[in-house]
């Protein structure tokens, strides 16, 4: 058993911020969340939610440590791979590719392959990947972790325009994400 | 799902995949043989098609372990198995891109490599039609293999081990085919349809096990 | 004459790819001219000089399948010496031109393979044989095709230079074999009968086309590689300046 006890609620426009040191279980919560693991016991559950979708993670995306794309392919084929692939969920629109890419900073360089791209580029064109297909709950597991200061305050932007728009963001940090309001949930893990 | 698809086929054409590897090892393992059996030509005449069934059926196993390996380590796995396009039809058109890029080139060299083994027209043909008609079978039995093996560090030998006793019938009635349609009492139909069947059949039931092994491997 | 001027004046200014590419600007124009008319003589005489009373037309196929066996050879010994020069000289475009120069000679060894078979079929009443100069000119096809996997297989060109390099020095030991195995193994290929210590054998009707063709291939074999080197060269330049593109993208639109 990694945690137990745990239980929030969010709503539309509101973003859990989940904390604690490592091996406190985020990561296994989030991926819970996207429904990569099953849960011993509790629930999940999504309440007046459109029509059809019974499990939270159906209109959620991912974002875990690992960033999706190809290091072969262009950004621009990752990145319309997977707005094809995923498609939008219902209720919301996505940008296209190249406002996606200006939106995390790297217009321009769509046409590169991938694996030409820095580590902290890689992360942000990752981020462009959440734009491209609408999804109204954001899962991030460490969104910033290579990322600089700079590049924080962009993707605290787009967070925030997300919540906005009515989304739902639930990311696990060690550093604060900058966003204003947010609920916290303290992992604390066990001590036996 | 089609996006899908020329991904993956574009992948396996980039630099560093797998397409061209597959066509050079059969060609590889087809020239090895008359050095081990001799130059007879009437001997390699008549073991020709079971070469290149042979050659075939391995070059086909060689970059499968990478099918879903390589997405599982950047967690393209992770989105496909999170969205809500049937697992099972996104593992079906990986392998059917699979096939696109590493079977069908076997398909097309193989007539070249049947010149090399002294066969003759009918037998050539019997063989190119008996490939096009198995090997997709291969690759779907081969997708259970590299679901199984996924969470694996070396799951490359492994899935082959996984793989080739499953694949037996394929070979058996691929080759029964070919023999069948160049030595004359036996009839070509029944095998051919035995092995097409055989496609079929594993078209089926190769993704939905391998989409469950999928499952069953997240951590 | 100033530092950074164009001209070649000894070898090692060849190092230079700036100066490479400029002489390769100058020299493939007229190496495309003189190919083009070595062709054109060469398959005129080929297509008017008499047929041999045994083979035929086909003997026509000589005078493509000989030069392009040659060539594949060649083209071969060109790569080890290139190797040599990455590993021991490390000249700088050794690893381009020995990149540049293996879908060339895979291209030459297939094309005296498939010429070899079209004559093979009237004449011996097989496609195929599996003697000694067949097989082995069929692994030095398969050990083209194998180093070109393994260039394309790595994405740093440097690494794979030196790796490829290593390969194509343990693969020579082929050419010796493929040159004198029709001397060594009776086979069913004939033996030469052009480059022979007591002069060659063949009816000067037939040598006469042979020699013209063989200068066609050899230049045609020297436009591509220079154009392939150039190609490679440029290659390596855009891909330098897209990853530069990609280090300097983003950062002003974050500078604080």
């Amino acid at each position: 058993m990694i945690f137990h006890d745990i239980s929030f609620s969010l709503a539309g426009g509101e973003a859990l911020v989940v904390t604690g040191p490592n091996g406190s279980g985020k990561s296994t919560l989030l991926r819970v969340l996207a429904g990569l693991l099953q849960a011993e016991s509790g629930r999940i559950s999504l309440a007046d939610g459109p029509s059809g979708f019974a499990h939270p993670h159906e209109l959620s995306h991912y974002l875990g440590h690992r960033n999706a794309m190809k290091r072969e392919l262009t950004v621009e084929e990752n990145l319309s791979f997977w707005q094809r692939f995923l498609g939008n969920s219902p209720g919301g629109s996505a940008s296209d590719l190249a406002t996606a890419a200006a939106a995390v900073g790297l217009a321009g360089i769509t046409h590169l392959p991938f694996g030409y791209l820095s580590a902290g580029q890689q992360r942000r064109m990752a981020m462009a990947k959440l734009l491209v297909a609408y999804r109204p709950i954001w899962i991030l597991d460490e969104p910033t972790a290579a990322l600089d200061a700079g590049a924080d305050r962009l993707f605290a932007g787009l967070v925030t325009n997300h919540l906005e728009r009515g989304g739902i963001v639930i990311a696990a940090t060690h550093q604060s994400l900058g966003i204003g309001q947010a609920k916290t949930l303290q992992m604390t893990g066990f001590v036996h | 799902m089609i996006a899908l698809f020329f991904r993956d086929l574009k992948l396996s054409v980039r630099a560093g995949g797998g397409a061209m590897i597959g066509v050079l090892f059969f060609m590889t393992v087809v020239s090895v043989i008359p050095f081990g059996v001799g130059p007879d030509l009437n001997l390699l005449s008549r073991i020709g098609p079971a070469i290149l069934w042979i050659g075939a059926l391995l070059a086909s196993l060689l970059g499968l372990d990478r099918l879903f390996q390589a997405e599982r380590e950047d967690g393209s796995l992770d989105l496909m198995l999170m969205h809500e396009t049937p697992l099972i039809l996104t593992v079906f058109v990986k392998c059917a891109a699979h096939w696109a890029a590493t079977g069908l080139p076997l398909v097309v060299a193989s007539p070249f490599l049947g010149l090399f083994m002294n066969m003759d027209e009918l037998a050539i043909g019997a063989t190119v039609l008996t490939l096009l008609a198995g090997t997709p079978a291969i690759t779907f039995i081969g997708a259970v293999g590299a679901a199984v093996a996924v969470a694996l560090p070396r799951g490359g030998l492994l899935v082959s081990i996984l793989v080739l006793p499953i694949a037996l019938p394929v070979l058996i009635f691929g080759v029964s085919a070919v023999y069948a349609a160049v030595e004359d009492p036996a009839p070509f139909l029944p095998p051919f349809m035995i092995l097409m069947a055989l496609t079929l059949f594993f078209a089926v039931v190769g993704p939905v096990a391998a989409a469950a092994a999928l499952r069953h491997s997240a951590d | 004459m100033s530092e950074n001027s164009l001209a070649i004046r000894k070898f090692s200014d060849l190092a230079n790819p700036t100066r490479f590419l400029a002489l390769a600007d100058r020299v493939l124009p007229w190496l495309s001219a003189f190919t083009v008319l070595a062709f054109a003589a060469g398959l005129w005489l080929s297509f008017t000089t008499e047929g041999d009373y045994q083979q035929g037309e086909t003997v026509r196929i000589m005078y493509v399948h000989v030069p392009a066996a040659w060539l594949s050879m060649m083209c071969y010994t060109v790569m080890a010496i290139s190797a040599l020069g990455t590993l021991v000289w490390r000249h700088p475009l050794a690893d381009v031109s020995g990149k540049a120069a293996a879908p060339i000679g895979a291209s030459f060894t297939f094309l005296a393979l498939v010429t070899g078979s079209l004559w093979g079929k009237p004449m011996w009443g097989t496609w195929w044989v599996w003697d000694a100069r067949l097989t082995s000119v069929f692994v030095l096809f398969l050990m083209y095709l194998g180093l070109m996997a393994l260039n394309r297989a790595m994405e740093d060109p440097a690494r794979s230079a030196r790796v490829s390099a290593v390969l194509v020095l343990v693969g020579f030991v082929n050419i010796p074999i493929i040159k004198f195995s029709v001397e060594w193994w009776n086979t069913l290929h004939q033996p030469a009968s052009v480059v022979r210590l007591d002069g060659p054998t063949i009816d000067p009707e037939f040598l006469w086309p042979l020699i013209v063709m063989a200068a066609g291939f050899t230049l045609l074999f020297f436009t591509l590689h220079i154009a392939a080197m150039r190609n490679e060269i440029w290659r390596r330049r855009v891909t330098s300046l897209r990853r530069q593109a990609a280090r300097n993208a983003g950062r002003e639109t974050l500078a604080p």
